[in-house]
This record gives C-alpha cells, sequence and structure tokens, in this order.
C-alpha cells in the first residue's frame, strides 16, 4: 500500500484506499476491543495488573473509548465512503491518492492521539479528551480530506439523483468537521465553568447523533438493497430521515447534563427534542425491515444481511432507551450508572457495529473481487459478537438499576461496589467474546485476500456464498 | 454535474443546521455568561488556576505552575496574628485563572467589585500575585489582589503560613484529570435524590472559571464534591491511595501507590516488589498484619492530590 503513495492517481488500481481503511478499521477493532475487555476485566479485579500508571484504569479507559470511536467506527465509515460513493454515482473514487494519503495521515494522527491519551495527557472533557493539537490535527487531516474526497466524488457523479445514502454521506462528513471545530472551542479559546462543561457534552451528544448514527444508517441504506436485490422500501421516508436528523438529533444536547445546574429552559427544550429523536429513528428502521420484504430468508442465509439487519433490529431498544431515558421522569433514576454505559455500548457495539462490519465484509469481497475465505468463521464472527454484546447489555443494565436503587434508597456506596461485581465480572466475560470474534474476523478476512476464491466478472460474492 | 434541486437542497441543510445551532449554542451561551460568579467559583478558579486539563505551561499535565493555597494566621508584613484567612499563592509565571484574565467571566456585580475594590485588572502574573476572596460590606463576594492592595509579596505569603498550612489542591486537581479518577467518581451530586448522603449539588455560578469541569458522567464509586467534609483524614486517604483493599476489602478502587514516586518521606527508596508480596501474604492469611505503608514525601505527587481530596469540602 505505502507504494501507492507516492506514485500518479491513474496509476492507483480503484478501491485501493477502501481496502486500506478497511484493514486499518478491523485492526483497530481487534485493539480497540482487547483494551475494552482489559478495562472491564480491571473493574472487576482491580489488583489484576498493577503498580504501573501506564496500566492503570483511568489511562486505559479514554484509549479504549477513542480507539473504538475514532479507529474502529469511523475508519470503517471512511472504507464504506469511499466504496459507496463512487458505486452509487456510477463513478471513479475522486481521487484514490487523497484516500491513501488519508487513511496514512489517520492512522498516525491516531497512534499520536492515544499514546498522547495513555500518557494521561487529555483535556480532561468525556469523549473530547484529545488536546487540542490533536483535535486541529483530526479536522484538517482525518475529516477535512474525507469530506472533499466524498463531496468531490459526487459532484462528478455520473447519475442525475443523488441517492439517500450519499445525502448522509455528504452532511454527515461535513458535520463532523463543524462538530470538532465547534465542540473544542473550550480548548482553542479556554472557555470555562458551564460553557465549558456544556460544549463538552455539545460535542459528545454530537459527534454520535450527527456522525455516528446517520453514518452507520446510511450504509444499511446501501447494503440492504444491494445485498437483496429490493429497492429501497421508500425514498420519502429516507429523506424524512434525513432531515429530522438534522433537525431533531442536533438539538438535545443539554439532555446528557440533566442533574447540573443548566439553566431550566435548555433542560426541558433538549428533553423534548430528545423524544423527538424517535422520528429518524422509527423512520429508518421501518424503512431497512420493509425494505427485507419477500427477502426475509436472506436474514438467516446471508451475513451481511444477518448483520445489518441484526443491527436494524438492535436500534429499536436503543432509541427506544435513548428516547425516554433523558426525561426528567426516568433520568433521574439511571443517570451516570452502568444503565447508561450498556447503552453506550448498544449503540456503538451493537446498532453501530454491526452495520459496519456488514460494509466491511461487502466491500472487502466486493474490492477484492474475491469470496470470503470461510462462511464459518464469519458466522462465528456473528455468534461471538452477538452473544457477547448481549451478555455485556444485560450485564450492564442490571448493574445499572442496583446503582439507580442504590443511590434513590441512599445505600451506603460499598454496598453497592459489592453487589455489581457479579455483573462486572459478566461483563468482562462477554467483552472477551466480542474480542475473540474479531481476532477470528481479522484471521478470516486476511485469508480471504490470499486465498478467496476469485470471483467471476458480473456476479455478486454473496450469490456464490453456497458454492465451490 | 446537474445540481438543480440540490441546490435548494443545501440551502435547507444550511438553515436547519443553522437553526439548530443559534438554539443550543448562541442562546445558551447568552443565557450563561450572564451568571453570576458566587464565592464557591472563585475558590475553586483561584485554587486551580489557570487549567488543570492539558494546557502548554504543563504539556505533561504534572501540576507544574500551579497556584498554592494557603491558610494564613499571621499577617505577612507585619508578621501579627491575623484572623486566619486563606489565600491563593500565585508565584512568578503561574498564569492567572479564567476571571482573572477575563473578569467579564465573573459576571456583571462581581466584575465590578473586583476591578475596583479588588484591583485584580492590575495583576501581573509576571510579578506573582496573591488573592483573596473577599465581601464587601452587604456579603457579596469578590476577588481581591492582595500585592496590589496590600503589597503583599507571594514568597512572603508562603513563609508566614508554614508548610503544614500550605495546599497543594491545585496541582492535585491536575492530577485527578490525568489520573482519571473522573471516571469513577462525579464531582456533582444530583439534583434529585442523592445530595442527601453525597451533600448539596452545586448552583448556578459555582463553576465560572473553572476548567475542565470534570463533573463525569459514569459513576462507579461515591460522588467527590463534598467528600473532605465526610472523610478529613489523611491517614486514612494515605492508606487508602496506597491500596484501596487495606481500608475497604471490597473496594473496585485501582491502587494509586505509584504516585509515591521513587523515595518515602526519609528519602528512602521505596520497595514495592516486596510490599506486595507482604500483602500478599496477608490476604493469605500467613501474616496477622498488613504491611506498613511508606510515609509520602512532602513533594510526591500523592500529597497534592490528598491536598486537593481534602480541600473538597
Ligand atoms: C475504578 C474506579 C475508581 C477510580 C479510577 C478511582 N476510584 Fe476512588 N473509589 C472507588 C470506589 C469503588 C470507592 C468506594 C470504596 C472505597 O472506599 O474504596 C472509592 C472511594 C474513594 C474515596 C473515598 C470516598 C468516600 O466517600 O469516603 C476517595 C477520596 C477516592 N476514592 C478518591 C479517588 C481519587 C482521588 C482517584 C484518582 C486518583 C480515584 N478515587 C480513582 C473507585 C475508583
Ligand atoms: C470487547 C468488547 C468491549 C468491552 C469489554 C468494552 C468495555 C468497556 C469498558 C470497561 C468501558 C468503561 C465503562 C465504564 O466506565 O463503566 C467502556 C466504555 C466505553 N466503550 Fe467499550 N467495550 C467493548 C467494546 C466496545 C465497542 C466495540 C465500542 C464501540 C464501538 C465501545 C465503546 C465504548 C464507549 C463509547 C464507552 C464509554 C461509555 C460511557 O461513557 O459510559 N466499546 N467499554
Amino acid at each position: 500500500m505505502f507504494k501507492y503513495l507516492f506514485s500518479k492517481n491513474e496509476a492507483i488500481p480503484a478501491g485501493s484506499s477502501a481496502v486500506y481503511f478497511g484493514f486499518s478499521a478491523i485492526v483497530w477493532f481487534v485493539i480497540g476491543t482487547g483494551l475494552g475487555a482489559f478495562n472491564a476485566s480491571k473493574l472487576a479485579f482491580p489488583d489484576f495488573v498493577h503498580g504501573l500508571e501506564f496500566v492503570s484504569f483511568g489511562h486505559m479507559r479514554q484509549v479504549h473509548v477513542h480507539a473504538v470511536i475514532f479507529g474502529w467506527i469511523s475508519m470503517a465509515f471512511a472504507m464504506a465512503m469511499m466504496y459507496i460513493t463512487p458505486a452509487l454515482g456510477n463513478t471513479k473514487l475522486w481521487s484514490e491518492k487523497l484516500g491513501l494519503w488519508n487513511c496514512f495521515l489517520w492512522n498516525i494522527g491516531l497512534s499520536v492521539g492515544l499514546t498522547v491519551l495513555w500518557a494521561g495527557m487529555t483535556s480532561g472533557r468525556e469523549y473530547s479528551d484529545f488536546p487540542w493539537f490533536i483535535d486541529i490535527y483530526i479536522s484538517l487531516f482525518m475529516a477535512l480530506p474525507l469530506g472533499v474526497n466524498v463531496w468531490m466524488t459526487i459532484i462528478n457523479r455520473r447519475t442525475q439523483g443523488i441517492y439517500t445514502t450519499n445525502w448522509f454521506f455528504a452532511a454527515a462528513s461535513f458535520m463532523l468537521i463543524i462538530v470538532f471545530i465547534v465542540g473544542n472551542l473550550p480548548e482553542y479559546f479556554h472557555l470555562t465553568g458551564l460553557t465549558e462543561a456544556y460544549l463538552t457534552w455539545w460535542f459528545a451528544h454530537n459527534i454520535l447523533g450527527l456522525w455516528i448514527t446517520p453514518v452507520a444508517a446510511a450504509i444499511a441504506y446501501y447494503t440492504i438493497p444491494k445485498v437483496t436485490g429490493n429497492p429501497l422500501y421508500s425514498h420519502r421516508i429516507g429523506h424524512l430521515h434525513f432531515w429530522s436528523i438534522v433537525v431533531f438529533y442536533s438539538t438535545p444536547a443539554a439532555h446528557h447534563l440533566m442533574s447540573a445546574p443548566l439553566p431550566e429552559w435548555l433542560k426541558s427544550f433538549a428533553s423534548v427534542e430528545g423524544v423527538l429523536i424517535l422520528v429518524p429513528a422509527i423512520a429508518f428502521v421501518s424503512n431497512i425491515l420493509m425494505t427485507m420484504e419477500g427477502k426475509w430468508n436472506m436474514f438467516v442465509e446471508n451475513l451481511e444481511v444477518r448483520f445489518t439487519v441484526t443491527g436494524a433490529l438492535l436500534a429499536i431498544p436503543l432509541n427506544m432507551q435513548g428516547g425516554f431515558q433523558q426525561t426528567r421522569a426516568i433520568n433521574w433514576y439511571i443517570h451516570g450508572t452502568g444503565w447508561i454505559v450498556a447503552h453506550a455500548h448498544l449503540a456503538l457495539l451493537g446498532f453501530s457495529t454491526f452495520m459496519e462490519v456488514a460494509a466491511v465484509y461487502l466491500g472487502l469481497q466486493t474490492i477484492l473481487k474475491r469470496k470470503l475465505y470461510s462462511i464459518t468463521l464469519g458466522n462465528i464472527h456473528y455468534w461471538f459478537l452477538l452473544i457477547g454484546f448481549t451478555v455485556y447489555w444485560v450485564s450492564m443494565t442490571i448493574a445499572g438499576l442496583i446503582q439507580g436503587a442504590g443511590k434513590i434508597y441512599e445505600v451506603p456506596y460499598i454496598d453497592v461496589v459489592i453487589a455489581e461485581h457479579p455483573y462486572m465480572i459478566a461483563r468482562w466475560l462477554g467483552g472477551s467474546l466480542v474480542f475473540l470474534g474479531n481476532c477470528v474476523w481479522l484471521y478470516n478476512m486476511w485469508m480471504t485476500t490470499r486465498v478467496g476464491t476469485l470471483v467471476p466478472k458480473g456476479r455478486m460474492p454473496h450469490e456464490l456464498a453456497y458454492e465451490r | 454535474m446537474n445540481f438543480r434541486e440540490y441546490k435548494i437542497g443545501s440551502r435547507m441543510f444550511g438553515v436547519a443546521l443553522g437553526g439548530s445551532m443559534c438554539i443550543t449554542l448562541l442562546l445558551p451561551s447568552l443565557d450563561i455568561a450572564s451568571v453570576e460568579a458566587t464565592n464557591v467559583s472563585m475558590d475553586k478558579q483561584l485554587t486551580a488556576g489557570y487549567e488543570t486539563g492539558w494546557n502548554v505551561y504543563d504539556p505533561l499535565m504534572l501540576g507544574h505552575h500551579k497556584p498554592i493555597k494557603v491558610l494564613l494566621k499571621t499577617d505577612p508584613t507585619s508578621g501579627k496574628a491575623m484572623e486566619p484567612e486563606y489565600a491563593y499563592v500565585y508565584e512568578k509565571g503561574t498564569p492567572f485563572p479564567g476571571g482573572v484574565n477575563h473578569p467579564n467571566n465573573l459576571g456583571g456585580r462581581a466584575q465590578r467589585l473586583s476591578l475596583s475594590i479588588g484591583k485584580i485588572g492590575e495583576a501581573h502574573s509576571g510579578a506573582g500575585a496573591v488573592f483573596l476572596i473577599k465581601t464587601d460590606d452587604q456579603k457579596r463576594a469578590y476577588i481581591e489582589d492582595a500585592t496590589i492592595t496590600m503589597g503583599w509579596n507571594p514568597d512572603a505569603v508562603l513563609k508566614a503560613a508554614g508548610d503544614e498550612n500550605v495546599s497543594h489542591a491545585g496541582a492535585g486537581k491536575t492530577l485527578f484529570v490525568r489520573e482519571g479518577c473522573w471516571w469513577c467518581h462525579t464531582l456533582l451530586p444530583e439534583q434529585t435524590q442523592d445530595w442527601q448522603v453525597f451533600g448539596a449539588p452545586p448552583m448556578l455560578g459555582d463553576f465560572n472559571g473553572e476548567s475542565p469541569t470534570a463533573f463525569g458522567s459514569d459513576r462507579k464509586a461515591p460522588d467527590l464534591l463534598h467528600v473532605g467534609s465526610r472523610n478529613s483524614s489523611r491517614e486514612w486517604m494515605m492508606l487508602h491511595f496506597y491500596n484501596p483493599r487495606l481500608v475497604q476489602p471490597h473496594s473496585i478502587m485501582p491502587r494509586f501507590d505509584y504516585l509515591w514516586g521513587e523515595v518515602d518521606a526519609e528519602g528512602k527508596k521505596i520497595d514495592y516488589a516486596k510490599w506486595d508480596s507482604e500483602f500478599n501474604a496477608y490476604r493469605a492469611g500467613k501474616r496477622d498484619v498488613p504491611p506498613d505503608v511508606p510515609t509520602y514525601a512532602a513533594n510526591s505527587e500523592v500529597r497534592w492530590l490528598i491536598d486537593f481530596v481534602l480541600n473538597m469540602k
């Protein structure tokens, strides 16, 4: 791959940047979930590895979070954009070279950023933990080139309309840059106090709401019609989804701070807008499930469809939680408990990750024109992820409800810690299963590039899934 | 290339996103900017200084260039006994906190008083400064630069206070951020129930000038905003930081023994491996008492951290 960094754009095989991004994403997924499992073990057994600053929980937690968000999820997004955007515009990627450089700079920036975080050099702001020089790097050398490539590819498309997926890609990569610039204003200009606290959560909310959620959904709008061969159930609903994301999802940042002394009007407004997030959520899930009509057999038979539809199904409890847990009536009970950790993993490890896994499977097979090395390993990957995630989610939800009860009945805190212990162990086991599944995946994809059966021209990899 | 309806679409997108940012950013910032600083926020920002997250003055987050909070019992110029009072000492070159750099951070009234009576507009970080929190005859708090108003210079104040009345809580807050205590502990008793255990929830003006606020969102441990009022024992804190399982067998808090550094209070090298094996023997029931925790050196990181924790009243 490195040799292409300095060759002419025309000399670079189409799809190179997608492959490069795809494999980087998988590697970061393995690293990120490995770190997650390690952190989980420390919450279950605090003396597991100790005595070194570098392995203490407080230094490792944010490394896990940023490795999975900016390594796995965001690079898988970039990979999807690199091959889906041109495919939908019936054209080539605007610049493969820019794409390769983008990926190269992305890996460098992320490695530096994580090292810095690991050393404890943090802004102390959750989700925008990176110090501001890393934030500037991310906006200029990671997000901007990605956006330029996507926008230029769409502008140079050879189709008349722009398909829903590309609407989302173009808007989300733009919003990512805006969120990075605006959300980090407190660090650039040293804003303090409640403004800093509020903008911290403005960033956190919007990085999830304007980047991760819409792009994950956009990917599903491509994968499901592409693999099943059904047209999207309704473009109108797709547009409803798009516009309601922009209008409703960008506003409820304050619902993360319901118990802080923010202005009351802001909290009430955020809470109402938060419930309205159900509009894009329901639009999306129903659109995907209706598209499956007549092809439900593929949910069982086809790996990519199975991953995507599982993700879409997980979006139902996710949004039901999301819409209501932030209202005052419920938030006081579960705020700051493991319930929220469970919710975060339902969003990222459940809904979003399942979409991207499908996109990476599909993309790598299509670009490399090779059939997946082993469907069995693919199935193992699916079940490890699903079971591991479910164990994680159930155990943390229970732990959260225990904490909530402890909070309102004023149980001595240590009793809550004791009561949570079994669930901490369960979370660690579930997380380790996810990690193992990912190791299997990395092996499977690597073998696919080496020895996967070549797919004849004009056929889709999944059509050959059960042929020898 | 065929744009047509997408031109309209893009404009609509701009309007939608711009409108949303107007409501969620512009209006709240105007609202929050007018908040009047309370004496709690004055204390917090003067204690912690300019910034306790990553910043260019302290890039490795070692707690350098931070103010020192002292309890003053004698007047530094006359040497006579005085009514005990907290003073915030900024040695030469220590950057000032938000409220001193930008007095409008303090909100209308506190800003006016701090500038007119407190003379903070004349403070100069190249020369260092000593700040006090004062109240006027109507009990309205403001910040005063005692270096300008009374000629107290930082060195004299530190000397007058003596080492036992010195708190490195500002450096400690940097460690609090660096060590990720806020991934488990919150600094925000909630407005609903739990303040009956953890103390009063903060008020609107309690944060002006503080950065980062480090509320914490994910509570796996007691809220610490008022921990110093619950437990003010240095001894307990020392044991607890070295190994929480010494005082609380079921705790999941990590050990922070590495904050002791190389040597203990007497300058002896700390043998961590030996301590560990003795502690393991104790836990296995082969020893009746746990090994002694080394006394920390006066300039060790853990001392700063304990200063910070005990300062949270
Ligand atoms: C893995 C989570 C975790 C981390 C990280 C952590 N703690 Fe704790 N801490 C706990 C738990 C659990 C308790 C309650 C049990 C106990 O007393 O040990 C606790 C208790 C405390 C207490 C006593 C609270 C009380 O109400 O008496 C203090 C003080 C404290 N921690 C300070 C810190 C500081 C300072 C740091 C960072 C250097 C830190 N903790 C990091 C989990 C954590
Ligand atoms: C091997 C699987 C995983 C394990 C064991 C794991 C473990 C953890 C742990 C222990 C925490 C700290 C939670 C706490 O403070 O209580 C955490 C936080 C987090 N993890 Fe994971 N994780 C895993 C996979 C993932 C994946 C795949 C993602 C996203 C793609 C993810 C995203 C996050 C996020 C966003 C947080 C912050 C949650 C919060 O703020 O409450 N994790 N994870």
